[in-house]
């Protein structure tokens, strides 16, 4: 089949849909690519990038959309691309159909396949194609970026021969995709870093990407379904008020993420504490499409309000850095592709059996398909482990009784055995438990790595038995002698063997 | 050379011995102390032969000729074997301690000449011969099966007769109840009719132990054979009146106890639990809980594995007995090299029963050349997995279980694991998604940072190799 891939129509759009290194992978599977001249251009891909890689390059749209079976995008397509659409084609691309219903009604009219890459579900195999999370990571990074540029300080602090810098103090809200990524890229400027979320197992994926994660003194859990938070309490929205209007005076970065699916976004920055924040302080609004965290945020826009705190609105992060966002978004439309190509012969399956494919189609075949059924959630199982860790009982220590039974048996029958045991064998005796203390005291000192030659040595000092049949050779009898002979001859492999090995081994160890 | 030189050199081989169990406590001293043991055993030898207790020139020529031969076929094999083949050999060396000490005892009491002063001597005497030529057969028998187990020639799966514990507690008993008629006909010179049953019993009980043992227990097997080898040559020892015997015996005997005991708490498991054998046969209720858990696996291919490795700044590395058995240990060190020229820290993490016995792993990576520094136990590194960027998985599985720690249901819960999952990202390197040897299921194939490339070890890590040699 063949795939073609049109320059981005939507202004300000910089991404691509595939980049040169994604379609050697999807000639692999089997398929053919045309690229829409300078489709890659603001992306830095060139034409002769594509060229190279082995795609055809066309300079007509409409021929491109009219002869390509699947068609990869970015954004949702336009009224005018969706002219294009011809019967039985495939579309891939972000389409957000709870947002744009009218959009959706127009696809539905066309005998056609949608696939939306925001509705891959999410799900543990789905994360290769999952484009959100990749859009995120990089909304994350550039969200840091964008407040470092409006920010007059350094993040970082230093002691310089011209004085002491303070390092800046950053606040996220919100710790998934792209509010770890604000996390690490902060951290790595020098930042001090601070974090805030509903769901508090993020904690350790927080303090692992080095910041403090701010603990609220309430007790809920707001993890929602598919990984996502979910609307909490009155009382806990008023504690967490509360913290952000305190963090508010003394940071001088904010980076919201805070989104619940299919809501606006809860105004977690209200008014008030815009203006109790220091002037210069910048606020990176990351919910702006969704209407915004921040009471004061202004859409696609950059505003600076009257106490001179910047805030950003841009809608259009992941576009801001075109090549790694083009890059991302490519793969995982190969992965998904990939998925779909079972026998890696270009064919296109779309099979809604598979929950990665079913969740990411919304129509087929001009059908409205979307919403899909729940996904089976796998994070679930994680917290009844948590529960029955705890209940484990601790291991009962035994009475002090029954720790002295061995030894008060062991001493029993030593006492019995010296009552009757002659001499000499209590001589013989005494050496043997001593040996056996000298052993126990050696060779808990031997080196583990070293376990493998202990076994050859000691099985070749055991082969000291020799002595026996040294002696007994020399015994009166056929029988007895050939014994001992044999006796002699196996304990001699034994001795040579293990010796040999032994230091064959050693010789391997070295620094 | 006189009784008192005698006496005298088995004083000074017995120092030896012990200097050489001692020199193994690191790698440095180790070669020395293999030349200790070398000296002692050869002072040993040499002071028997030219003592009191050997005379007659055919005795002499015999004692050349059959340990010429002896010592050859011994350097043969000491030469041929492969590093991968050291567990079958040390069991097929264990089996000939148990049969040495079979036949000494057998031409101990077939030897009319000794006399005793008293009668509890003669009786304690009896029942030395009848124990050492016990533990010897037991040994001889367990350490054949143990080598066909580890050789592949019989299936390792553990062979489960009904009522076994029974079976095992009857054989007791009869070898018991044998003895003391043993010992009463001896009195009157009788005796080799119930010794030969007892032989024959203990072989089978030999036989049927160690075919009772799965695949995973096998450390424990060949360490605790070689703790009996041990016993087997101290019993030997009181049998002869031998001094330098029961000294040795005990110091390989305890060897092998606290080997066992090492390799049963690095599985959580009880000592006797392993000898009574059958391996997960108790837990059949906690796999179905375990199968739910299941998700989907995350394949990788191998220019992503190179990508992963070449970027990162802190590799682990954890081999298994996979990588034993697809001789893959001399590209993991090529791909060490490498990694480690380009500035990245890499380190092997080693668990105590990883691969079929106690050191197993070490001995490989020592013969492929990796330098024994950057090899670590697993109490060493356990705690630095969070820092570690990526780990590799090399043909193991139940030693990198979460499960071990997360599921008291586990048939593993509470053996120490390595806790790779903690780390960035985890490349399993697997053939298939078989279970291991415990036959539990592994959730880390399922984590959510671990990457599984199949294929196997051997062609999977050359490829890698390849593509981060050209990079």
């Amino acid at each position: 089949m063949k795939i073609g891939v049109p320059k981005e129509i939507y202004t300000g759009e910089k991404r691509v849909a595939t980049t040169p290194e994604v379609i050697g992978w999807l000639q692999k599977l089997g398929y053919t690519v045309t690229v829409e001249s300078g489709a890659g251009a603001e992306a830095n891909f060139s034409d002769d990038a594509y060229r190279e890689a082995g795609a055809e390059i066309s300079n007509d749209t409409k021929a491109l959309w009219d002869s390509a079976d699947i068609i990869f995008k970015v954004r949702a397509p336009d009224d005018s691309e969706v002219e294009l659409l011809h019967d039985g084609q495939t579309l891939i691309s972000f389409i957000w159909p709870a947002q744009n219903e009218a959009l959706m009604q127009k696809l539905s009219a066309k005998n056609v396949n949608i696939l939306a890459m925001d509705s891959v579900p999410r799900i543990s195999r789905a994360q290769k194609m999952d484009a959100l999370s990749s859009m995120a990571n990089i909304a994350g990074y550039r969200a840091i970026v964008e407040a470092s540029h409006n920010f007059g300080r350094f993040f970082t602090g230093q002691i310089t021969a011209a004085g002491k810098v303070p390092p800046a103090k950053v606040l996220v809200i919100g710790a998934g995709v792209a509010g770890l990524a604000a996390i690490g890229a902060a951290n790595s400027l020098g930042a001090i870093v601070r974090s805030f979320d509903t769901r508090p197992e993020v904690k350790e994926q927080v303090e692992s990407m080095g910041a403090d994660f701010l603990l609220l003194e309430f007790e809920e859990d707001g993890s929602g379904e598919g990984g996502y938070a979910k609307t909490m309490s009155d009382e806990f929205i008023a504690a967490e008020m509360a913290l952000f209007a305190e963090q508010a005076k003394d940071v001088d970065i904010i980076v919201t993420t805070a989104l619940i699916p299919g809501k606006p976004a809860p105004k977690l920055i209200t008014t008030e504490m815009v203006k109790s924040m220091k002037n210069g302080s910048v606020i990176v609004d990351l919910a702006a499409e969704q209407g915004g965290n921040c009471e004061l945020t202004v859409p696609h826009e950059l505003s600076v309000t009257d106490n001179g705190v910047t805030i950003i609105g841009y809608s259009d992060l992941p576009s801001r850095l075109p090549t790694q966002s083009s890059q991302l978004y490519a793969t995982n439309l190969r992965h998904l592709l990939t998925d779909m190509t079972p026998e890696k012969d270009g064919q296109m399956v779309i099979n809604m059996e598979d929950e990665a494919v079913r969740g990411a189609t919304v129509i087929k075949a001009g059908e409205i398909t979307w919403p899909p059924p729940a996904p089976k959630l796998s994070a679930a199982p994680v917290k009844a482990v948590a529960a029955t860790v705890v209940e484990k009982p601790a291991p009962k220590k035994a009475g002090p009784i029954k720790q002295m039974l061995p030894i008060i048996i062991g001493a029993l029958v030593l006492y019995g055995l010296g009552a009757v045991a002659p001499a000499s064998f209590m001589a013989h005796f005494t050496v043997f438990v001593l040996a056996c203390f000298v052993g126990y005291m050696v060779i808990w000192n031997v080196s583990a790595s070293l376990h493998t030659p202990l076994m050859s040595v000691t099985n070749a000092v055991s082969s000291i038995i020799v002595i026996g049949a040294l002696i007994q050779v020399s015994s009166s009898g056929f029988l007895l002698v050939a014994l001992a002979a044999f006796g002699i001859l196996i304990t001699s492999i034994n001795i040579v063997g293990g010796f040999a090995v032994t230091h064959r081994m050693l010789q391997m160890f070295r620094k | 050379m006189s009784e008192g030189l005698v006496t005298v050199s088995y004083i000074g081989a017995t120092i030896l011995f012990i200097l050489t169990l001692g020199g193994l406590s690191n790698q440095e001293t180790a070669r020395r102390g293999n030349i200790y043991g070398i000296t002692g055993m050869t002072i040993a030898i040499v002071a028997t032969v030219f003592g009191p207790e050997v005379s007659g020139t055919l005795s002499y020529i015999l004692i050349v000729v059959m340990m010429v031969i002896g010592g050859t076929v011994g350097l043969t094999l000491a030469r041929k074997v492969e590093m991968t083949q050291m567990p079958e050999l040390v069991a097929i060396l264990h089996s000939l301690v148990g049969l040495a000490a079979v036949l000494v005892g057998y031409v101990n009491f077939m030897d009319e000449t000794i006399s005793f002063a008293t009668h509890a001597e003669k009786v304690i005497h009896e029942v030395e011969i009848y124990i050492g030529i016990l533990i010897g057969a037991i040994t001889f028998s367990g350490s054949i099966i143990a080598f066909g187990k580890l050789s592949g020639k019989i299936g390792g799966n553990p062979l489960l007769l009904p009522a076994r514990h029974f079976l095992n507690l009857g054989l007791l008993l009869l070898t018991i109840w044998l003895g003391t008629i043993f010992i009463h006909q001896a009195e009157t010179g009788g005796g080799t009719f119930p010794l030969l049953v007892m032989t024959l019993l203990a072989l089978a009980f030999g036989v049927h132990m160690v075919m009772a043992i799965g695949g995973a227990d096998m450390p424990v097997v060949v360490s605790m054979l070689n703790s009996y080898s041990g016993w087997a040559a101290s019993a030997t020892g009181f049998m002869l009146s031998n001094d330098l015997l029961i000294v040795v015996g005990a110091l390989v005997g305890s060897s092998g106890a606290i080997l066992s005991y090492i390799m049963c708490r690095a599985m959580n498991r009880n000592f006797v639990s392993v000898i009574a054998g059958g391996f997960g046969t108790t837990s059949g209720s906690s796999s179905g809980a375990a199968d739910e858990e299941q998700g989907e696996v995350i394949a990788i291919e191998t220019q992503e594995v190179a990508d992963l490795l070449t970027s990162a700044k802190e590799v682990m590395i954890i081999p298994g007995y996979g990588m034993a058995v697809a001789q893959a240990q001399h590209t993991v060190n090529e791909i060490t090299k490498v990694l480690r020229d380009k500035k990245i820290n890499v380190r092997f993490g080693i668990h105590p029963v990883a691969g079929r016995m106690p050191g197993h792993m070490n001995v490989l990576l020592a013969e492929a050349k990796v330098p024994y520094d950057i090899v670590f136990e697993m109490d060493e590194i356990n705690d630095d997995f969070p820092d570690i960027d990526v780990s590799i998985i090399i043909g193991a599985n139940d030693i990198v279980n979460p499960s071990a720690l997360d599921d008291p249901n586990s048939p593993i819960a509470g053996m120490p694991v390595l806790e790779c999952w903690k780390g960035d990202t985890t490349i399993v390197l697997k053939r298939g998604m078989a279970t291991g040897y415990a036959g539990v299921q592994n959730p880390l194939f399922f984590k959510e940072n671990t990457r599984m490339y199949f294929g196997d070890a051997k062609e999977s890590l050359d490829a890698v190799l390849k593509a981060i040699q050209s990079e």
